[in-house]
């Protein structure tokens, strides 16, 4: 860009002008703009995100506060407490499937839906509403289609399909895979609303250009289609993936982090450690290894974005 | 004023005002009076407000709480009553709602909350609370109230909160017909009771004790009525106080039976809720539920008739003893409007005010001179038992163990569930123990 290189020609100017009314209205007033946005993320953010990280390095338990600092005596027996052990490994599994469930179906959906048919505009509103719903909601009917007296089990049964019979929630190997498929079709619709998008964002000359190179439907897909999506793919994946990993409502409905600790994720176990057994200190020691979790995952995308943002 | 336009500026004066009225914090019943649905305040007795939180959203637990206000209404017309309820099983959600709003320092003028540690030891000792002990004294409860119950709403010579009602966690519920067409007694000792549901298995493939585990408390409740039928009382209080060791063979006696139940019990039980469970009695799969008395008006609500289509007895192995949930009001430090809560503590306690609550709540009456007339006859058969009984405190519920400690539990046994290692478990309650009992 030009401005950056070489400086305007009235700049000189304007550093005089500076100099004599140092507050204009132009400078001024961008300020005052932003000022309460800033102040209030200041504030409630990035203030209370220290507040929590100060309170985990504490003694505090019980409703009164206690301020006695600890050290990372907190965290210590944290990670030694088999439950957090298990939410660590049941989070990382939940979210490694839900991602590729979620990125497999929507992708295939919207691949389908971009076949220019008559009638995909209803297929398309019929994916999209699982998103209009709450994970309450979501989880409370998907604990009701798993229970295995009247729900999925049964219709095996009538269809003759025995086979397919499980234990869904009520058993610990098969719970978190139950979890996952409630939450898989609760997003995936929204996966499939962001590829379709990207999709439709292609310029058909550019497939047009790989047949006329004696490309099959396929390789124009694989080489032309696919690569202009990954940025789409990759916005699916922080937004998907911070989702994932913060999970709380639908755990709260369906499972409740049962059977024993099988579906158990931090979120939860953050709750009742803070509301539950008062212990507010390793709360919030939960909640900074969380906010340590999802920055893996945001921060690198945004160091990305921002690159991208600078070289434009 | 029917035909009379709005101007403008009039919209925009009164919207100022009631913006300016919600954003200083005041609540929507204000807001409401504001905007000119007022209630006149002419009548007799008291005034201003009074906000009482409770987790007493549905069924007869919400119908009691209205026939205490309605009583509270006649005494006090001039008090407008703010009904501040939070739902959830067991309070959960409202434990948690209270925490904030005391830690904000704008506490309810009165609240819900269980006898024992989750009083004392988590707003007791917090100093959040005002001694009721003048209220007490004033109103006799000590004729009416029996010792043991004062005894956990007490700490340092003051009492802290009126007991309201008296649920037992100990109970053993069954469905009569199918007892009676296999020729089984209820049983009273905890050998009968596996025998039973022995012989029992083939006539009910799908689990002849019910059991609704979503939450894992319910399993707790089968802790500690155990622990109960295995140590009796005394050793029940020493365990749950941290004097004795979970590595006791009284515990691992405990947990060895729930273990050997858990061979009787349907395999869904992790999805289910305690009513889920008792729908089983109800449907005629399963026989048996160990649940607390709150399980009656769930039958009855299904139009069961004690007695006739369900009977109750003290859960196996413990009968001569009363594991007591008891709900109580206490007197917040900073309530706002001090005098009417006072006075609600006295209708809580007050003989007429536990008549009206407790059959439809489906508890018994904490004041031992209520008539027995007005119950069903599972109450009338619980509250003679209450007279004579031992009282011991539940730990599931709150009251004999500060709430660290039971929600530690309360996963504990979620795991006794899938991995039924006795010792393994036993060793985890004592370091339970150990951290938060000391």
């Amino acid at each position: 860009m030009a401005t950056a290189t070489a400086p305007p020609v009235g700049v000189e100017r304007l550093r005089r002008s500076r100099s004599i009314t140092p507050l204009s209205w132009d400078r001024v007033m961008p300020i005052l703009m932003i000022a309460p946005s800033v102040i209030l993320i200041a504030v409630f953010v990035y203030g209370f995100i220290g507040r929590t990280a100060y309170t985990s390095l504490t003694a505090w338990r019980g409703v009164v506060p206690d301020y006695t600092f600890v050290g990372l005596r907190n965290y210590e027996r944290l990670f030694q407490t088999e439950k957090f052990q298990a939410d660590i490994v049941n989070t990382i599994h939940f979210t490694a499937f839900f991602l590729a469930g979620c990125l497999i179906l929507g992708l295939g959906a919207a691949v389908l839906l971009d076949q220019k048919l008559r009638g995909t505009i209803i297929f398309q509103n019929i994916f999209m509403f699982p998103l209009a719903i709450s994970f309450i909601v979501t989880g409370t009917v998907w604990r009701w289609i798993f229970n295995p007296n009247y729900g999925l089990n049964v219709l095996f049964h009538n269809l003759h399909l025995d086979f397919l019979q499980s234990g869904w929630l009520t058993s610990p190997s098969t719970a978190l895979n139950s979890l996952t498929i409630a939450a898989v079709w609760q997003m995936s619709g929204f996966c499939m609303a962001m590829f379709l998008a990207g999709l439709r964002g292609i310029p058909e000359e550019l497939r047009e250009a790989a047949r006329v190179d004696g490309a099959s439907e396929f390789q124009a897909f694989r080489y032309v289609v696919f690569p202009l999506l990954r940025p789409i793919t990759l916005s699916a994946v922080i937004i998907l993936g911070h989702i994932s990993l913060k999970i709380f409502d639908l755990v709260f409905v369906m499972t409740f982090g049962g059977p024993g600790y099988a579906t158990d994720m931090p979120g939860l176990n953050m709750f009742i450690t803070t509301f539950r057994q008062d212990l507010f200190a390793r709360g919030a020691a939960i909640a900074t290894v969380l906010l340590l979790m999802v920055a893996v995952l945001i921060v690198p995308y945004l160091v990305w974005n921002l690159r991208g943002e600078t070289e434009r | 004023m029917g035909n009379e336009r709005w101007s403008r500026r009039k919209f925009v004066s009164r919207a100022g005002k009631t913006a300016g009225a919600a954003f200083l914090g005041l609540s929507f019943a204000d807001f409401l009076a504001a905007c000119g649905a007022s209630t006149s305040n002419t009548a007799s007795g008291g005034s201003g407000k009074l906000e009482i939180f409770s987790w007493w959203t549905a069924g007869g637990e919400a119908d009691g709480l209205a026939e205490m206000f309605k009583i509270y209404k006649q005494k006090y017309s001039g008090v407008q009553i703010v009904n501040a309820t939070v739902a959830g099983g067991a309070g959960t959600n409202a434990k948690a709602v209270l925490k904030t709003r005391m830690e904000g320092g704008k506490p309810p003028d009165s609240f819900q909350v269980h006898a024992g540690q989750e009083l004392i030891s988590t707003w007791v000792k917090a100093s959040k609370m005002e001694p009721i002990t003048s209220v007490w004294n004033s109103e006799g409860w000590d004729k009416t109230i029996p010792k043991d119950l004062k005894d956990i709403v007490s700490s340092n010579g003051e009492v802290w909160s009126v007991p309201v009602n008296v649920h037992r966690g100990n109970a053993l519920w069954y469905n009569k017909k199918i007892l009676d067409d296999n020729n089984i007694t209820p049983p009273t000792n905890m050998d009968d009771f596996l025998s039973a549901l022995g012989k029992l298995k083939a006539k009910l493939p799908t689990g002849p004790l019910a059991l609704g585990s979503s939450g894992n408390w319910q399993v707790q409740m089968l802790l500690e009525n155990n622990i109960l039928a295995a140590g009796g009382p005394d050793f029940y209080k020493q365990v749950f106080s941290g004097k004795a060791s979970f590595t006791d063979a009284n515990v691992k006696q405990a947990l060895t039976w729930i273990k050997s139940m858990l061979n009787y019990v349907n395999s869904d039980h992790p999805t289910l809720g305690w009513d889920d469970a008792d729908k089983r009695l109800i449907n005629g799969t399963s026989a048996f539920n160990i649940m607390g008395d709150w399980a009656k008006g769930y039958f009855t609500a299904a139009n069961w008739v004690p007695n006739k289509d369900f009977g109750a007895a003290p859960s196996p192995g413990t009968s001569g003893k009363y594991v007591i949930v008891c709900d109580t009001f206490g007197l917040p430090k900073g309530a706002p409007n001090r005098a009417n809560a006072i006075n609600w503590l006295k209708v809580c306690g007050s003989q007429e005010g536990q008549a009206a609550f407790n059959p439809k709540k489906g508890s018994i009456p904490a004041r031992t001179d209520v008539s027995a007339s007005i119950f069903d006859p599972i109450a009338q058969q619980f509250i003679a038992e209450f007279k004579t009984d031992a009282l011991v405190p539940s730990s599931a519920h709150g009251s004999a163990t500060p709430d660290a400690f039971a929600s530690g539990v309360n996963d504990e046994m979620g795991q006794f569930v899938i991995n039924k290692d006795v010792n393994k478990t036993a060793g985890n309650l004592q370091k339970l123990s150990d951290e938060f009992l000391k």
